[in-house]
């Protein structure tokens, strides 16, 4: 049985023996929990040891790796297809680490353990299963199991407006997914398995444009397709307009969750248009490619003056996210290989380094109960409104400052740190192609100093008001939930390669694969 | 990998390892650990040295190099390599800084002791000189930007040293956003140079641009683009306004980053991709130059802080060196790098000192109102701090371009460079007009502060005079390297020229490898290899474009560089232009004696006088005002836009349709319950009616159904018959 099926089943397995536990048995609760992730961890490691770079993956089933290919429900043709490639793998194992630090970030959670424990191993499950499915109804399940859990995890385990961020958030991805499920049915209803000649959900035949039935070879049609998958993935990026649940779910989900919305569930947009869009919808991707890095300017942009304008670190934050995932959708629209692996690469590096970010906010929220930078004009205490929320930390809580302004200069593409070499290579990759879409991207670097820097200033510099100079520094536990991130985030900054290496066959592969189709239907 | 190389990695990373071992450990160490530090950038500068007496001075080969690089990143057919390219510009480059680096690292030892970051202090300096050596011997624009941004962000970390104050604080994200402007360019440069080319190595850039891969404007482009991350990095109009700031950081500090070497990297970048400018760059770049160094002399004319007149100076003098690249005195321009780096370095060292003392007296008796930095309070120092005054003299001649010292040879080379093109391009006059102009200023606002500083009588409170003690030697020491070193001997035996020393020797100008540029045969081959190879077409137009460039530059006697031709006039303009240097600066130093020794001249009345002029020159021609009412207003402007349109249109759009959706459903509901509910009762009712009526018919006797039956018998019949 394939190294995936482990890692995604093993949570599942970590599930039925929470059951089994007392409710009360906080502890054994959290050990066991780590126990399982800790186990994904180290398959995911051994996995990614024994991976091939050389294998291109995409659409051929002999490029994939670590197979398990059997039937499930045979009356529909579904099957249990899931295997990885260079595209997958870095995702694989950026969710297997993140999961693992954030049940050490999720201890200090005492509202009903164990319930969120178990949500958050299913979580976990289906992430895993959504990165290694190659079934396409395999894939809509996997990708369905994601929203219960991160549904209560953010509407029980929530802030103060915790109901209204997990009905946004559901309702929203739910409406992507819906459009996604049509699209899924169009393509299962006329693609045929080349051997048996029956409807087929396995999405590497459907990626092969001989085996896609007459329906679907129309422009309205493929269209239609393309966006209903676009905008089932937009939401998840989120690209602006459809933006506006990430916040909001951010504000309010508790910080481990936090991490794992920004560090894994957003990369499951960008990584479904790479793994099933431009593969099925060749032509139509480079058709639209325009849009998608068109959006993606945008995204930087837009996401980069909200942060500006954020007077909550968590939104702050949060609206980063979209600015970089902005990098994401410019550099994969560019069609070079610098451009896609720089936006895979920024993919991985932007799941660490926020990951970072958000873990690092929890600290603080632990510790002082709020994170305004700036307090609101409508705070309870009105002395304290329009003053900034903190200052002067950096004396205060030396370690925690300096992780913090690591995290942060990595975010602003800081060279000597991870996420540098993705967005250069983004921008590198994606310049030949749209020249002036990139030069005004670009220039969201200029702003992205700008609110970073003005955050580190209102955060750490400055004189400490007399209120925070109980605050404790940093703790062994959230060290070691920072500690390998960081020593990630610094080791690709100088040696990026073992990632790059991962996954650049596969991704020049899909290169190709997209330009080709979109060649041999004529453009 | 040749052992220059291995030298250069050793150079390179021991502060690097310095700075590791001091930012985790160094507090638990001994003396804050600044021995670390030290050791690691004294070690460096020892190997900087060897490197340079037996290699580049040994060997007199002006193309001297060493070169070592391997793959960085791999993609398929897309790479990038990294390496170290050991050339005699990268070692004179790893000399300045580990020279200034290492003086600075023991000057600290004294100016520092006592802070309660004082390990972190040190920390930084190494990070600093790691990043800056990395920068010095990259071989590719790409590494050069690496360290680009890391000089950066050493710089900000250092500025914002003191950060409890809010000017610190507020300095330090200042340079680092005004830099990053300039960094937008240089990456859009990057970007523009990759996709022609196909690289970023330096050599490779020049090869593609000599195979005419890049070539016309859009070489012209890129090469402004790169430059405006010199207009940043090297604080050059209009993104000067970051350095004076930048004086919030500890002296020292200031010294080494944003007076020596980082402020030193815009030019220094300038001047290695000197090859590929194009005529048009080229004069756009020296305008720029030129018209900086007027525009800080003259801001410098009016500062009272010893450290901003310092810092305007500064953007002064790499004003100078870029215009030199500009008009062709590429080595002119470099060399003044190299000889500013050494007495400007010692001028903020001094004044250093001199802050020390007036801190200590004010100190001393309370006070905490005086600035110690206004020279409005100094005065009569001379005696007190006698080797301060003396190295900061010898220092100020240097600046001044006085003769005998280092900065007259550099100075002179870049005027005479600027006055040879100014001959060559008439339209250009303009230039020499910047280059004397600020001349004349620069000896005037170094001794306004040299008179206002040391001579007459001590104007801050009294009984402080007293106790402003010369520094400790861990801080005179520098001082006098720092002015040795200012001292023409060093680089030239002949104290009137440059020519016979090594410096000039041993970097010459590069060749360009422009087109466009008039370089005789070769350019001429190359263009007939071109009709060869390429389509008729192409070639066609390829030597239209290239004569129509080589008119322009004939008729415009082009870029200074390609002169050896002129080597006769080189002598004369140089000749008129030492002979009018020396005139300018005894000029200014004349004024300023009369103004601030004698008191003959009155300033205020002259302030007076200059009415909008003088206001311009001490409030600094409103640069900041200017750009917090325009350029930072408009991006919180749309900062606050965008967050508007977010919350206000799109997520309100959202929970609108949310409403809608909810209202809709209720009144759905409403109509479920009513009236699809209704009319399903209502079927109900009707059948419930029907049966009522019909239940009427069930009596269970006989007789009346019977009666029923026939009476429907009758009826069937009668309907029957009719």
């Amino acid at each position: 049985m394939s190294p995936l099926t482990y890692m995604t089943f093993l949570p599942v397995v970590g599930i039925v023996i929470l059951l089994f536990i007392p409710r009360d048995r906080h502890n054994l609760i959290r050990w066991t929990s780590a126990f399982f992730t800790g186990l994904v961890l180290i398959i995911g490691a051994v996995t990614w040891v024994n991976f091939d770079p050389s294998k291109t993956g995409i659409n051929q089933e002999g490029g994939f790796q670590f197979i398990d290919h059997v039937s499930w429900i045979p009356a529909f043709n579904i099957e249990y297809f899931v295997g990885a490639d260079g595209l997958s793998m870095p995702m694989i194992g950026l969710t297997a680490l993140l999961c693992f630090l954030c049940i050490f970030a999720s201890w200090g959670i005492t509202k009903a353990v164990k319930g969120y424990f178990i949500m958050f191993l299913l979580l976990e499950a289906g992430m895993i299963g959504t990165f290694v499915a190659l079934d396409f109804f395999l894939f809509y399940v996997f990708w369905e199991i994601m929203l219960l859990p991160m549904y209560f995890l953010i509407g029980v385990w929530g802030g103060p407006r915790r109901e209204y961020a997990a009905i946004k958030f559901f309702l929203y991805t739910f409406f992507g997914s819906l459009l996604m499920l049509l699209v899924i049915i169009a393509f299962y209803l006329n693609t045929r398995d080349p051997v048996t000649g029956a409807h087929t959900f396995n999405m590497l035949d459907m990626m092969n444009q001989g085996l896609q039935g007459d329906w679907l070879k129309g422009g309205t049609v493929r269209t239609l397709m393309f966006f209903g998958l676009f905008i089932g993935f937009a939401i998840k990026i989120p690209m602006v307009p459809f933006h506006t649940w990430l916040p909001d779910a951010h504000v309010e989900a508790p910080t481990a969750i936090s991490v794992i919305l920004a560090g894994v569930l957003l990369k499951m947009g960008t990584y479904g248009i790479l793994r099933i869009s431009y593969p099925m919808l060749p032509d139509t991707t480079m058709q639209f490619a325009w849009f998608i890095a068109f959006m993606g300017m945008v995204n930087i942009i837009y996401g980069a003056f909200c942060a500006l304008a954020q007077k909550d670190l968590k939104k702050l934050v949060a609206y980063s996210s979209i600015s970089h995932m902005g990098i994401v959708m410019l550099g994969m629209a560019s069609f070079t290989p610098a451009g896609i692996n720089g936006a895979v690469f920024q993919m991985f590096n932007h799941g660490c380094v926020t990951a970072m970010l958000f873990l690092l906010v929890g600290v603080i929220y632990d510790r002082a109960h709020h994170r305004f930078l700036v307090y609101p004009k409508d705070y309870p205490e009105v002395e304290l409104r329009g003053k900034l929320g903190f200052g002067g930390l950096a004396n205060q809580m030396p370690v925690y400052s300096g992780i913090f302004a690591l995290a942060f200069f990595a975010a602003m593409g800081l060279p000597g740190l991870s996420a540098f070499i993705s967005e250069a290579l983004s921008f590198v990759g994606a310049f030949p192609t749209w020249q002036t879409f990139t030069i005004i991207s670009v220039f969201g670097i200029i702003i992205t100093a700008g609110y970073i820097l003005w955050a580190i200033q209102r955060m750490f510099l400055g004189t400490l008001p007399d209120r925070w100079k109980t605050l404790s520094d940093i703790n062994g536990r959230e060290l070691f939930t920072l500690i390998p991130l960081a020593a990630i985030i610094i080791f690709l900054g100088v040696f990026p390669q073992p990632v790059l290496h991962m996954m650049d066959a596969t991704l020049n592969y899909l290169n190709e694969v997209v330009m080709l189709g979109a060649r041999a239907a004529g453009m | 990998m040749p052992t220059e190389i291995l030298l250069a990695i050793i150079v390179l990373l021991l502060p690097l390892a310095a700075f590791a071992v001091q930012i985790f450990i160094g507090k638990r160490l001994p003396r804050g650990g600044d021995w670390v530090s030290l050791s690691a950038i004294f070690a460096g500068l020892g190997i900087s040295t060897y490197l340079f007496v037996t290699r580049m001075l040994a060997s007199g080969d002006p193309d001297l190099s060493y070169h070592w690089s391997a793959r960085w990143i791999e993609l398929g057919p897309f790479h990038i390599d990294a390496g170290i390219n050991l050339d005699n510009m990268c070692i004179v480059m790893l000399m300045v800084v580990t020279i200034v680096s290492a003086f600075v690292h023991l000057y600290s030892v004294g100016y520092m002791k006592g802070d309660p970051r004082y390990s972190r202090f040190f920390a930084f300096l190494s990070l600093f000189s790691f990043s800056m050596m990395e920068l010095v011997m990259a071989d590719s624009l790409i590494l050069i930007y690496v360290g680009w941004e890391l000089v950066g962000l050493c710089s900000y970390l250092l500025i914002g040293f003191w950060y409890e104050k809010d000017s610190a604080a507020d300095a330090g994200k200042k340079a680092f956003i005004t830099n990053r402007i300039g960094d937008f360019g240089f990456f859009i440069g990057i970007l523009i140079i990759l996709t022609y080319t196909g690289t970023t190595t330096l050599s490779g850039v020049f090869e593609g641009v000599a195979a005419g891969k890049l070539s016309g404007s859009m070489l012209t482009i890129a090469s402004l683009c790169l430059f405006a991350g010199a207009i940043g990095k090297s604080a050059q109009f209009p993104l000067h306004v970051w350095l004076p700031d930048a004086m919030e950081g500890p002296t020292p500090v200031s010294a080494l980053i944003h007076a020596a070497t980082m402020v030193a990297a815009g030019v220094y970048m300038t001047a290695r991709i000197f090859p590929m400018l194009t005529p048009d760059a080229a004069v756009i770049i020296a305008l720029f130059g030129g018209f900086t160094a007027l525009l800080a002399a003259t801001i410098a004319v009016a500062q009272n802080d010893i450290k901003r007149v310092l810092a305007y100076s500064t953007i002064s003098q790499l004003g100078y060196m870029v215009m030199g690249i500009g008009v062709g005195a590429y080595t002119a321009g470099f060399f003044h790098l190299t000889t500013h780096a050494m007495f400007k370095a010692c001028l903020f060292l001094c004044s250093g000192s001199v802050i020390h003392a007036m801190q200590h007296g004010l100190h001393h008796i309370g006070d905490h109102k005086t600035e110690p930095q206004d020279m409005r309070n100094m005065g009569g120092l001379r005696s007190k701090l006698p080797i301060t005054f003396w190295t900061m003299l010898i220092a100020t001649l240097a600046l001044s371009g006085i003769p005998l010292t280092s900065g007259f040879l550099s100075k002179d080379a870049i005027l005479g460079g600027v006055l040879q093109y100014a001959i060559e391009n008439p339209a250009w006059f303009i230039l020499p007009v910047f280059g004397f102009g600020a001349a004349i200023l620069t000896a005037f606002y170094m001794f306004r502060l040299i008179f206002l500083t040391f001579f007459g009588k001590f104007r801050g409170p009294q009984e402080a005079e007293a106790h402003t003690p010369e520094s400790p030697k861990t801080m005179t020491i520098p001082l006098i390297v720092l002015a040795t070193l200012s001292i023409f001997i060093f680089y030239s035996p002949n104290p009137v020229s440059p020519e016979s020393g090594w410096f000039a020797k041993l970097l010459p100008a590069p060749e360009s490898v422009v087109h466009a540029a008039p370089q005789g045969a070769v350019v001429h081959d190359e263009i007939a290899e071109k009709h060869v190879d390429a389509p008729a077409e192409e070639a066609v137009l390829h030597h239209e474009t290239t004569e129509a460039s080589h008119r322009e530059i004939v008729s415009e006697q082009g870029h200074g560089h390609e002169a050896a031709a002129h080597h006769g006039d080189d002598h004369t303009a140089h000749s008129i232009a030492m002979v009018i240097s020396i005139i300018a600066a005894l000029t200014g130093i004349f004024v300023a004696y009369q103004t601030y020794y004698k008191w003959k001249i009155s300033a205020a009345a002259w302030q007076r006088r200059l009415g909008i002029l003088y206001r311009g020159m001490f409030n600094k021609w409103w640069f900041d005002e200017l750009y917090h009412a325009t350029v930072i207003a408009l991006m919180l402007l749309i900062a606050r836009i965008f967050a508007w349109i977010d919350k206000y249109i799109i997520d309100a759009f959202l929970d609108n349709t949310a409403k809608v959706t909810a209202i809709y459903a209720s009144v759905q509901g409403w109509f479920d319950d009513h009236v699809v509910d209704g009319l399903v009762n209502l079927s109900a009712w009707i059948i419930d009616q029907f049966g009522a009526i019909a239940r009427r018919f069930q009596t269970g006797r006989y007789q009346n159904y019977v009666w029923i039956t026939a009476a429907v018998v009758v009826l069937v019949l009668i309907f029957q018959i009719f």
